[in-house]
């Protein structure tokens, strides 16, 4: 233990306290300049919006969980849908390892909802014309007269005849840019379609299904090597097809390679690996595929080629997404949620300070201004949190905030019943402060212990708006420890020190008349420097002096300080 | 009033008054098993707890703002636009606020629903919320509090034999928190209150609640009854006895302190917002900090004390006592007594104490 003198030690613990908050000020401070606020984000059911609880599943799966590879997944999915769908600052987030919860300000209209709840369906079409993503100009239209026909019955996948007049004039109007374009449910596997790439940069007018993303067994990303096995600096996305799949690519690939050996531009050459209703690559058939490992090579970098072999992966696994709960929050009841818990809050806190003032006469200031350094903390820490984590303050997490009001203020209850204590046993005020922190610090330390404990298991195990809840009781455990040690005791070893204080005056909370301890003591402190006083009580000095005597003659086991004795000095 | 408090509290300190809760532990602890076979007994006799929507799947909406608060607008809409929803239930929650619930609807009928409400209650759109919750969600939540119920128990039950150096302290502080949880539970079927997720949450935070009580009432009886063996005056039943009515202050200021916040969330939430997440914690909450502190008190350190006090070392040292009492041995002959001791540090009891 530095020998510091305990004055000393309380003005470096309340300074580093004030540098807490200064730091974490400045955090805020510096935080606005990138996005961040001096206001904390809110969840939902205070600002008002649409959340929604979905759990994927894999569809054929025996299983009713995803692993976390899959969900991941699905967040991707979600999000590209969510996106795709032109609704802004949603978020998508997973929740207790199974569940994508989409989180969205204001309404989702049908169609969106509709859009997020359909399952992931990768299918392999070959293309048949491929053009520019735009609406085609009216006078640029293919007159009425040359529309294509479709009226002989087509002989393969690849075959013109899949498109019809109708079908033609949907493919020029059709603009990549509008979001409407894309329903995965609305593309009839069998029939020839219109879809947009997925970057928006070219539209199609597809095939029927020849391959299923289920029948993909496997896909990966490597360099691409050449003929001799040396690497040749691209990247490439392999696909691995399963038994079946196998042949039938073989088929295909032998057709559209006749299209690439006529004219290596033709459109027909390509397939389209499609996705939620969109293309996700459109590759050339270069070869025959005759063992179902195609390799796709294009301008890939490493991290496209990965996230393509990804999406690729999860075409082998379609995902289903049924609502677990859906939650629309009026603007209206978001904002009266937060001003009502606002105003819960502030009462309960009044409540509080009375009850302390009452109970701890002037003392009882310190619990208050205690109370006010943890809230100011735990503020500054949320809205730090809001802007690096993004966490966003709920109803939950706001009732959270107000119960711990209580369990802070029990940290202090418990520290002042323990100097209460040293001073009925007769200690001097300011000794009765060192004494009592030496044995609350220890209760303190354990029971914030188990506050901690439980938030984090609730953490762990939550789901829903409960996170909110268990995440700033969480947070105002540490508050509480911190403000403890660095606000609460530092004030009181100060306090102690003053004459008010020190000698226990009647409106001090600490009037040794009120507390019943034996007046005699009383005086000592006042005599005694503060420093050199070692904080025994006559008692006990004659009982240390009597156990000294007796373990020289005895030499028994006895010990000769008492625990008062031996901690005195920290 | 202050006063007439802290001389309660002095008196708690001293011995002059004392209230026996280890020396009538037995009475405590049958009472305690009893109020926790009533409260297993009173869900069962009740036919199962009244469970929120959230539990058994169906839609909600919430109509804020509304003049008129006749339940008989909102079930004619739905009669009249969702004639096959069963299980219809539409009832005034707080000052202007009424809620429906029924079986899931389809999208449509949701969206029809929500638009007839809010017309026949003459609110704007902002007012009217809907929500959808699937039969399973319920049951998510209840699986993942039972999951973290029994690793909080684990965990804490290691922590605190870690902690104290004794698993009895954490088996009787574990007991104590069953007991609050059961007890609270019990209070919830018996004036069936609706369990919900965030009442479920609520008597997780009891818990916690609970548990952080049992630790600091076992802080100050870890303290008196260290080094029991070399003193003479109390037993080690009474020293237990006094770390109980010393703390006996703290645990009042304690459950006042913690009852108050959660009151003031009670009151709005019950009265002015309405059922809800605030409502139903904070319900849990104040129920079981209530029952918490009782816990600790009657349960936790009666339990305890009835563990221990059966141990050949802890019976040996009674007996010391009760020679001394009784003017067998005298006061000054205890030298060959405190030698068969661990050598622990001596707790050097200041004040003269008489026991009556």
């Amino acid at each position: 233990m530095a020998k510091r003198s305990p004055l000393a030690k309380s003005r470096a613990a309340l300074v580093s306290m004030a540098a807490l908050i200064i730091v974490l000020c400045a955090g805020v401070f510096g935080s606005t300049f990138s996005g961040g606020s001096w206001g904390t984000k809110l969840a939902l059911d205070l600002s008002g919006g649409t959340q929604m609880v979905l759990s994927p599943q894999v569809v054929g799966s025996e299983s009713d969980t995803v692993n976390s590879d899959q969900l991941n997944q699905a967040v991707e999915i979600i999000r590209q849908r969510v996106d795709g769908a032109g609704v802004s600052e949603a978020e998508v987030s997973t929740q207790s390892n199974k569940n994508v919860v989409v989180s969205v300000p204001g309404n989702l209209d049908a169609k969106t909802r509709e859009l997020i709840q359909a399952s992931a369906q990768m299918d392999f079409r070959p293309v048949l014309v491929s053009a520019a993503p735009g609406k085609v100009a009216d006078d640029q239209k293919t007159p009425e007269k040359e529309l294509p026909k479709g009226d002989k019955k087509p002989e393969n996948a690849s075959d013109q005849n899949w498109i019809t007049a109708d079908l033609w004039r949907q493919f020029e109007n059709t603009d990549c840019a509008a979001a409407s374009s894309d329903k995965a449910e609305n593309q009839d596997p069998k029939k020839a379609i219109v879809a947009c790439s997925e970057d928006g940069s070219e539209k199609f007018i597809l095939g029927p299904v020849e391959v299923k993303g289920t029948d993909i067994q496997d896909a990966s990303h490597s360099q691409v090597s050449n003929s001799s096995g040396v690497s040749t600096g691209q990247w490439g996305v392999n696909i691995q097809f399963n038994e079946v799949a196998k042949k039938k690519f073989e088929e295909v690939t032998t057709r559209l390679y006749s299209f690439y050996g006529a004219n290596q531009q033709d459109a027909r050459a390509r397939f389209a690996i499609m996705l939620d209703g969109k293309v996700l690559s459109s590759p050339v058939a270069q070869a025959v595929i005759t063992d179902g490992k195609p390799q796709i090579t294009g301008n890939f970098t490493e991290e496209s080629a990965s996230a393509l072999a990804e999406q690729l992966k999860y075409g082998a696994l379609p995902i289903n997404f049924t609502i677990q709960s859906e939650q629309q929050i009026s603007a209206t009841l978001g904002a009266d949620q937060l001003k009502m818990g606002l105003i819960a809050g502030l009462i309960g806190l009044v409540l509080v300070f009375i009850y302390s003032l009452f109970q701890y006469r002037l003392l009882g200031f310190v619990t208050i201004a205690s109370l006010v350094v943890a809230g100011l903390i735990s503020y500054l820490a949320i809205v730090l949190l809001g802007w690096s984590i993004n966490y966003r303050l709920s109803l939950a997490g706001i009732a959270g905030l107000i119960v711990a009001v209580g369990q802070t203020a029990d940290s202090f209850i418990v520290y002042f019943e323990r100097i209460r204590d040293e001073i009925r046993e007769g200690r001097t005020i300011p000794a009765a402060v060192d004494h009592g922190w030496v044995s609350a610090r220890k209760t303190i330390l354990a029971s914030k212990a188990v506050n901690l404990l439980a938030a984090v298991v609730l953490y762990v195990v939550s789901v829903g708006s409960v996170r909110g809840f268990a995440f700033t009781l969480g947070l105002t455990a540490i508050a509480d420890l911190i403000v403890v040690f660095l606000f609460t005791h530092p004030m009181l070893s100060l306090l102690a020190r003053t004459r008010y204080f020190g000698e226990g005056r009647r409106h001090s909370g600490l009037s040794p008349e009120s507390l019943g301890a034996v007046p005699l003591y009383r005086g000592a402190g006042r005599i005694r420097k503060p420093e050199d006083s070692d904080g025994l009580t006559i008692a006990e000095r004659r009982r240390a002096a009597r156990a000294q005597t007796q373990q020289a003659s005895s030499a028994g086991s006895v010990p000769t300080e008492s625990t008062g004795t031996k901690e005195a000095g920290e | 009033m202050a006063n007439a408090l802290s001389t309660f509290g002095n008196d708690l300190h001293s011995g002059k008054r004392s209230y026996p809760f280890v020396g009538k532990r037995n009475v405590w602890l049958l009472l305690a098993t009893l109020l926790v076979v009533l409260s297993i007994l009173v869900p069962v006799a009740k036919g199962g707890f009244n469970l929120g929507i959230d539990f058994r799947g169906g839609s909600e909406f919430t109509v804020s703002s509304v003049e008129n608060e006749d339940p008989s607008v909102g079930e004619k809409i739905i009669a009249e636009k969702a004639p096959e929803a069963h299980d219809v239930r539409v009832t005034n929650i707080a000052p202007n606020t009424m809620r429906a619930q029924m079986s899931t609807l389809t999208d449509s009928q949701t969206l029809d629903v929500k638009k007839s409400l809010q017309d026949a209650y003459g609110v704007s759109d902002q007012d009217v919320t809907s929500s959808f919750v699937g039969p399973t969600w319920g049951a998510d939540v209840t699986r993942q509090a039972f999951v973290g119920l029994i690793a909080f128990v684990i965990l804490a039950l290691i922590g605190m034999a870690l902690y104290f150096r004794t698993w009895k302290m954490s088996l009787s502080a574990i007991a104590g928190l069953l007991f609050t949880v059961v007890i609270t539970v019990g209070i919830y079927a018996l004036v069936d209150f609706e369990i919900t997720p965030s009442a479920i949450i609520g008597f997780l935070t009891i818990l916690s609640y609970s548990l952080y009580d049992s630790v600091v009432v076992f802080d100050k009886i870890r303290e008196n009854t260290e080094g029991y063996s070399e003193q003479k005056k109390r037993t080690f039943g009474e020293q237990i006895n006094l770390a109980v009515n010393q703390t006996l202050v703290r645990s009042i200021n304690t459950s006042v302190v913690g009852v108050l916040p959660v009151g003031a969330i009670l009151f709005i939430g019950a009265f002015i917002l309405g059922a809800g997440t605030l409502r139903d914690l904070s319900l849990a909450l104040f129920v079981g900090i209530i029952v918490g502190t009782i816990g600790t008190i009657l349960v936790s350190a009666p339990m305890y004390a009835a563990l221990r006090l059966s141990e050949k070392k802890i019976k040996k040292h009674d007996q010391y006592i009760e020679d001394i009492r009784s003017g067998r041995v005298k006061e000054e002959d205890e030298g060959d007594h405190s030698s068969d001791s661990d050598g622990g540090s001596v707790r050097i009891e200041v004040n003269p104490v008489n026991l009556g």
